[in-house]
């Protein structure tokens, strides 16, 4: 194994970064290892093979009569029935219907099948669909061949291969994206959390002078707000034998509010002053609308100087002059878009806004309905009020106060942005009588992810400062408790905790004092909750009462008892154990009293 | 196409040095038509056109293309960076427009269109750096021996190096080209696919 591949499988894009393991070996710790970003070929137009640092997360299913085979050439074969990347984004702009897209979002929505060939979503009977699990599988396999026709000598299997997630990613998610790198060949894997990559990209680029930026009692607060996602972490500084140690003691919800909806906010605006001058836009329109908004942003946002940027749709046709639509995007426009609605001023009181969705909405993402993110991170902060109690910290009442903030994701390169949300964060803070937050910078906030894991596979050789985590969640299985039945109301539900907060890879916790009969050869199925707050939880607790945002419930679990020389129907008894694998996945067994088989129970199960 | 002025005799007159200068330019401007001419794939008769314009020029240069000394380029990069051009700037649908009749706004709408794109695609592809750091209107010397194909000197060419002069405009060179590879049967000929929406 000679690279640490860091592969940041992103909503919108994914980048894949190394290390070179050999470089570091049997030197002083100044040497930097050998690191780099792969540039991955892929098809920019039909019939064109460019390297880019990044393939966009896209999917397009062509039809048999749109792309000959030849032109879909890539230096390791023909992209035949399925093309990703630029190429892809670019047809699919067009031809939305044949379009997957978002297919992470998807790999952690718990309503859906997500091994069910159903994306793109509502699209023809003769499309052939693909499932979130195949799309992820799909971007790596692409990402793979990039590899290895890159470097022909050092097989992509053979490399040590960490694959970033969102934090907020569920034991299923997390479990079908290991999956899909099971299936493209990967044999030494390891998730990793992005808030967590981000933290170890900034932990290199400061090299040995990260103890001097952060002391015992810290607490970082990591933001990360990607194309699709808004994922929010906490860590800890702490002491252990003179050296410091990084906790990372929290994470946030699934937050589907990204960069994305930012753009998009931006082009409906426009749209509705183009629409007061009586020029009504189609929807092809409003996407190249969209993709104009996004670079006037990144325009405007990095350049101070600039006051408006204009906007121009180019026609379809080939007559461009009187046909072309346009408009411009002004700084007080953008700024009151962006930061009164995505960082609007809020108390720590304040909350995301949850409607109950209407009965009839139709199946989709479960898009963030409140794009306050400060509402969010002060959503968060109070939840997490009681994150550190068990580091012997002082004792937070009504949030916990972050000291230090490290921003990731290519939105808050913007000064505009990054400076309202940290000065909102210390309005919070400075109301509470504490010291202002300070601002962790040195990190690229676009490749963070990508590079913090690829430098996670040198950290985890023993080199260098190792973030604390293990599960960021408690787990709990739903178990029906014995009492007597009353007409018209279901049995109440206990739960019990299966795997405890804070658990680590590589260990194990078993259930003993607890049986479950399973009939073999007949499914069953648990309810199957977990909780980010309850720390204190061991293994085997049984709560018969907890507060509706203390627990969580996920998608069912399901126990399958196969045959295997027992007899069809027969009660087995059994144990619950829950292991968290190396790889950072979550597994949970079915231990029979006799005998040494273990079934493994699944997640993810749908009818 | 280096040529050392000092190798001239210094006894020629001023008039001749100014006529081998204007036969270079000339010869210039036949590689780049012959480039262009190529690269529409007609095949109608080859340069002669331009041969009239180079006849005037020295006998030296007539036989440099009867020897063939010069190459020929191929249409394919030319063709692939206009599907470029045409793709993000729309810049063979912006030509081919008769401007008279809009007004100003809308030509400045769809200069942005073109200059958005080409400026996207001359950066994807070339990597341009300044031949010459100085200023431009500023006065430099060009000491003996520089790269005359970098340098052009205009104006009163005469004596030796090293010549002292204004620089009038900086000059650009491209560093590196890079031009997607492309799949082996794809017709490069056909630069905007039509587009039929169903």
């Amino acid at each position: 194994m000679k690279y640490s591949i860091g592969i940041d499988l992103g909503t919108t894009n994914s980048v894949i970064s190394y290390v070179e393991l050999g470089s570091i070996d049997e030197q002083s710790s100044q040497d930097e290892p050998v690191t780099g970003l792969l540039e991955i070929a892929q098809l920019t137009s039909v019939g064109n093979v460019e390297k880019k640092k990044q393939l966009p997360s896209f999917l397009y299913l062509p039809h048999d009569a749109e792309i000959t085979d030849a032109e879909t050439s890539l230096p390791w074969g023909t992209q035949t029935s399925k093309i990703t990347g630029v190429l892809a984004r670019e047809l699919g702009a067009k031809t939305p219907i044949r379009l997957v897209s978002s297919a992470k979002s998807w790999l952690s929505h718990g309503g859906v099948d997500r091994k069910s060939n159903f994306l793109p979503l509502n699209s023809p009977e003769e499309v052939n669909t693909v499932s979130p699990l195949q799309a992820s599988i799909d971007y790596l396999a692409h990402l793979k061949n990039a590899w290895n026709s890159e470097f022909p000598e050092d097989s992509f299997d053979e490399q040590e291969v960490i694959i970033t997630i969102p934090a907020s990613f569920d034991p299923a998610a997390r479990d079908l994206t290991a999956e899909a790198a099971r299936a493209i060949g990967v044999r030494h894997l390891t998730l990793l959390e992005e808030p967590q990559a981000a933290v170890y990209s900034w932990v290199k680029s400061m090299g040995d002078n990260w103890r001097d930026q952060v002391s015992v009692g810290d607490v970082i607060l990591v933001v990360d707000i990607g194309g699709g996602t808004t994922d929010l972490s906490l860590v800890a500084v702490t002491e252990e034998e003179g050296n410091l140690i990084l906790n990372r003691i929290a994470v946030g919800d699934h937050i589907l509010l990204g960069g994305d909806n930012m753009d998009l906010a931006l082009a409906y605006q426009v749209r509705a002053k183009l629409a007061k001058e009586g020029k009504n836009l189609q929807p092809w329109q409003v996407q190249a609308l969209t993709h104009g908004c996004r670079s006037a942003k990144e325009k405007m946002l990095i350049d101070p100087a600039l006051d408006a940027v204009p906007l121009v749709v180019p026609s379809r046709g080939s007559k461009l002059l009187g046909a072309t639509l346009r408009s411009e995007l002004t700084r007080v426009e953008i700024e009151q878009t962006l930061v009164n609605g995505f960082f609007p001023e809020a108390t720590i009181d304040e909350h995301p806004v949850e409607k109950p969705r209407a009965a009839l909405t139709q199946i989709g993402l479960p898009y963030a309905q409140d794009a306050g993110i400060t509402r969010h991170i002060a959503g968060f902060l109070s939840k997490q009020a009681g994150a550190t109690d068990s580091l012997g910290f002082d004792s937070q009442d009504e949030f916990i106060k972050p000291s230090a903030i490290l921003f990731n994701g290519g939105s808050l390169k913007a000064p505009v942005l990054a400076n309202r949300l940290l000065s909102i964060i210390n309005g919070w803070l400075t109301e509470a009588g504490e010291d202002k937050a300070r601002l962790l910078d040195g990190a690229d906030l676009d490749l963070a992810v990508a590079k913090g894991a690829a430098y996670f596979g040198f950290v985890k050789q023993g080199n260098g400062v190792r973030i604390r985590g293990g599960l960021a969640s408690a787990y709990y299985i739903g178990v029906e408790s014995s009492m007597p039945a009353v007409p018209g109301m279901d049995a109440p539900v206990e739960a019990l905790c299966l795997a405890p907060f804070g658990m680590e890879e590589g260990t194990e916790a078993e259930v003993s004092d607890r049986e479950f009969g399973l009939i073999v050869g007949q499914p069953v199925r648990f309810k199957f909750f977990g909780s980010t707050v309850r720390r204190d939880d061991v293994s085997g607790t049984l709560l018969d009462f907890w507060s509706p945002d203390e627990l969580e419930e996920l998608p069912e679990i399901q126990a399958n008892l196969t045959a295997d020389g027992r007899k069809e129907g027969e009660v087995v008894p059994v144990r619950l154990a829950a292991k968290v694998t190396e790889i950072g996945t979550l597994m949970v067994e079915a231990i029979p009293r006799e005998g040494d088989q273990r079934w493994q129970v699944e997640f993810d199960v749908r009818d | 196409m280096n040529i050392d002025l000092s190798l001239m005799p210094v006894t020629l007159d001023v008039a001749h040095v100014g006529l081998g200068a204007l036969s270079l330019l000339l010869i210039i401007i036949v590689v780049i038509m012959a480039m262009f001419r190529s690269s529409s794939n007609t095949n109608e008769s080859t340069v002669e056109p331009n041969k009239e314009q180079v006849t005037p020029s020295d006998k030296v240069d007539e036989s440099a293309i009867k020897q063939n000394l010069l190459k020929e380029t191929t249409p394919e990069a030319a063709l692939q960076l206009l599907m470029l051009l045409q793709q993000d700037a729309r810049l063979i649908d912006f030509v081919h427009e008769d401007l008279a009749g809009f007004s100003d706004s809308d030509v400045g709408a769809a200069a942005r269109v073109v200059h958005e794109g080409s400026r996207k695609v001359l950066q994807q592809v070339f990597n341009f750096e300044a031949i010459r750091s100085e200023d431009e209107e500023s006065r430099i010397t060009l000491v003996q021996g520089f790269n005359a194909s970098e340098n052009r000197l205009t104006g009163n060419v005469t004596g030796e190096a090293p010549f002292t002069g204004t620089l009038i405009h900086k000059g650009w060179r491209v560093n590196e080209v890079s031009l997607p590879q492309l799949a082996k049967e794809h017709d490069v000929y056909v630069v905007a696919p039509a587009e039929v929406e169903l």
